[in-house]
């Protein structure tokens, strides 16, 4: 007798189980587990019991302290203007480059698309850790072949000032990320349907307007997802500044929000360290939900 | 031709005296000065240059003594003693480097391994079995997705010193299994190589879920596990962040941290260390690159598959 339709999903509740549990497991121990204590450290704070010595530090309560004490440092404020200025100077480049290369492969007029792919992605499997030792040598006056030849132009790099520790980190992340949009991009600029583009090149389009006009709207999904990742990404900078800060100096302990949370960490402020956490978790929800609804409200327009 | 193209684009090669057909109009587009094939190719050239130059960079600061990394240019070469600065790194501290590559292939390698299996038994899971509250549950890993890393990261490094496990394999092993992004990338592939009839059709032969899986899904889920393995594979090899936090002993650096080690000591030692962390830096991308190149058929699927939905 086959099995009846109850008895075939009720093998499927267990297998389901066996199948996921692995998974579920380790997301609530690693993932939801640590953002439960971490809401929990933000309202307490580490004391020592007694009179210093021999006493068993313990958790105070201490209500939204915590919060205040973040949201009243200048140097946590400033971190979240740092990476605000940086996400308005990387985002437009990066993805503006990236949608360039793709049209450009996508056009009727590119050779050797895959080779080309392959070599645009290659900076992207470079740990951002080599990559910012990398381009931090390259930034060493005397060391760069770059810098001198932008100084034989007449543009001075300064990486001593903001804008050119700003500056110095935006293409870094430019050049690691650039090629991975590329890929989505032309990904996407392939499923647009050949009929579209031959019907407005029938119409006169040239290459630059079904590029721009046709091709460039059509993949709209596609680079508001990007935007909407780089964001997450940008917000959370962390790896590239902490390296290239040996060439950048106005680079400081707190010049980004994760930059800030780490030293928080590392004077073992946990407390302080969970509540900017749990703070620009909620700034990069407010992000994203302002990219998405951003987004939308332009595609109606 | 519509009399809008001709204003727009009067740098078009148009001659009067012959009629504008097809043939017109291809040949007046190829001859746009602003977009041919020379300056397309060259601009993808330019790029190309951009994104390869400094790898290149690496390559020759790796063949190079310290003295001439600041005497000579960037890009030309010195005398070579790649071989010397090679040994030198296999062998100092009692070949420590190698020990870190070692401790990345555990991370990283046998933590993709896993992680990936994991993620396509849950994948599966949700794409092919029906169970109660399923959508729900899908909704939790797609908040996962979202989630930063910088939420969990300072409350596990607290979970872990609560349970002696900094400073300790486990502790940076454990955290990176489980992928979110993995269960929906398993999920998106297990719809698009798994047939459902296939299924329906072993079930009703009476082949238990386990076996269907084993012998009938997994096999054509395969692609699907190198795309995630090669993920998994570079995440957990370029993991900086908690190793950072988690590990002091540097016994158990990953390649990345012992770099970063290294760098910190620099000034301590010039001569020692600048060979070290250019030739080391070098080493530490190879795996990356052959992984990248061995299992290059897979990136782009899951690449796109995750994005362009």
């Amino acid at each position: 007798m086959p099995p009846t339709r109850s008895g075939l999903a009720r093998r499927q509740y267990g297998v389901a189980a066996l199948f996921t549990a692995p998974f579920f497991l380790l997301f609530f121990t690693f993932t939801l587990a640590p953002i439960g204590y971490g809401g929990w450290l933000s309202l307490h704070r580490e004391q020592t019991s007694g009179l210093g010595l021999g006493g068993e530090p313990e958790q105070v309560f201490v209500g939204l302290d915590n919060f205040t004490r973040a949201l009243t440092d200048p140097r946590f404020l400033g971190s979240f203007a740092t990476v605000g200025l940086y996400c308005l100077v990387y985002i437009p480049i990066m993805i503006g480059i990236a949608l360039v290369l793709a049209l450009l492969l996508d056009s009727a007029y590119a050779r050797a698309k895959r080779f080309f792919q392959l070599a645009l992605y290659l900076p992207n499997i470079v740990p951002g850790l080599i990559a910012a030792m990398i381009w931090t040598y390259l930034y060493t006056p005397g060391l760069s072949p770059i810098i001198d030849a932008l100084e034989k132009f007449g543009i001075p790099f300064n990486l001593g000032s903001d804008a050119g520790a700003i500056g110095a980190v935006a293409n870094l992340t430019t050049w690691m990320h650039t090629g991975y949009n590329v890929i989505i991009f032309f990904a996407a600029l392939q499923a647009v349907p050949r009929e579209v583009i031959e019907a407005s090149t029938v119409d006169g389009a040239g290459q630059i307007r079904i590029a721009w006009s046709v091709k460039a709207p059509m993949i709209r999904g596609a680079v508001v997802l990007a935007v909407l990742f780089t964001v997450i990404g940008a917000m959370q900078l962390f790896t590239e500044p902490f390296i290239v800060r040996d060439a950048a100096t106005t680079i400081d302990q707190a010049w980004t929000p994760s930059l800030y949370i780490y030293q928080l960490t590392k004077a073992y402020d946990m407390g302080g360290a969970a509540a900017a956490s749990l703070i620009l978790t909620v700034v990069l929800a407010v992000a994203s939900f302002l990219v998405t609804r951003f987004s939308k409200k332009g595609a109606t327009l | 031709m519509s009399p809008s193209q001709t204003l727009t684009r009067p740098d078009a090669a148009v001659s009067p005296d012959r009629p504008a057909g097809p043939a017109e109009r291809r040949r007046s587009r190829s001859a746009t000065p602003l977009l041919s094939k020379g300056v397309v190719n060259g601009v993808l050239l330019a790029a190309m240059l951009w994104t390869v130059l400094p790898l290149t960079w690496l390559v020759i600061a790796a063949t190079k003594g310290y003295a001439d990394l600041y005497q000579t240019g960037g890009f030309e070469f010195a005398r070579v003693q790649l071989w010397e600065n090679l040994v030198e790194l296999f062998t100092f501290g009692d070949g420590l480097f190698l020990r870190w590559l070692l401790n990345s292939f555990l991370y990283a390698g046998v933590g993709a391994l896993v992680s990936s299996m994991i993620s396509i038994l849950a994948g599966y899971a949700f794409d092919k079995f029906r169970f109660p509250g399923k959508e729900r549950w899908f909704g939790l890993v797609l908040v996962g997705v979202l989630v930063p890393a910088a939420v969990t990261t300072v409350p596990l490094y607290l979970m872990a010193s609560d349970l002696g496990l900094t400073n300790n394999f486990w502790g940076v092993f454990l955290p990176g299994l489980a992928s979110p992004f993995g269960v929906y990338l398993g999920r998106v592939f297990s719809q698009a190589y798994v047939p459902d009839e296939l299924l329906e059709a072993t079930r009703v032969d009476g082949a238990g879920e386990l076996r269907t899986f084993w012998q009938i899904a997994f096999p054509l889920l395969r692609p699907a596990f190198a795309t995630l393995f090669l993920f998994g594979f570079t995440g957990g090899w370029n993991a900086f962040f908690m190793p950072l936090l988690m590990l002091s002993d540097h016994n158990l650096y990953p390649v990345g941290l012992g770099l970063f080690m290294w760098r910190q000591l620099i000034n301590t030692d010039q001569d020692l260390y600048y060979p070290l962390l250019m030739t080391g830096s070098l080493v530490a991308i190879l795996p990356l690159i052959v992984a990248f190149f061995s299992l290059q058929r897979y990136w782009k699927a899951g690449l796109t598959a995750g994005a362009v939905k």
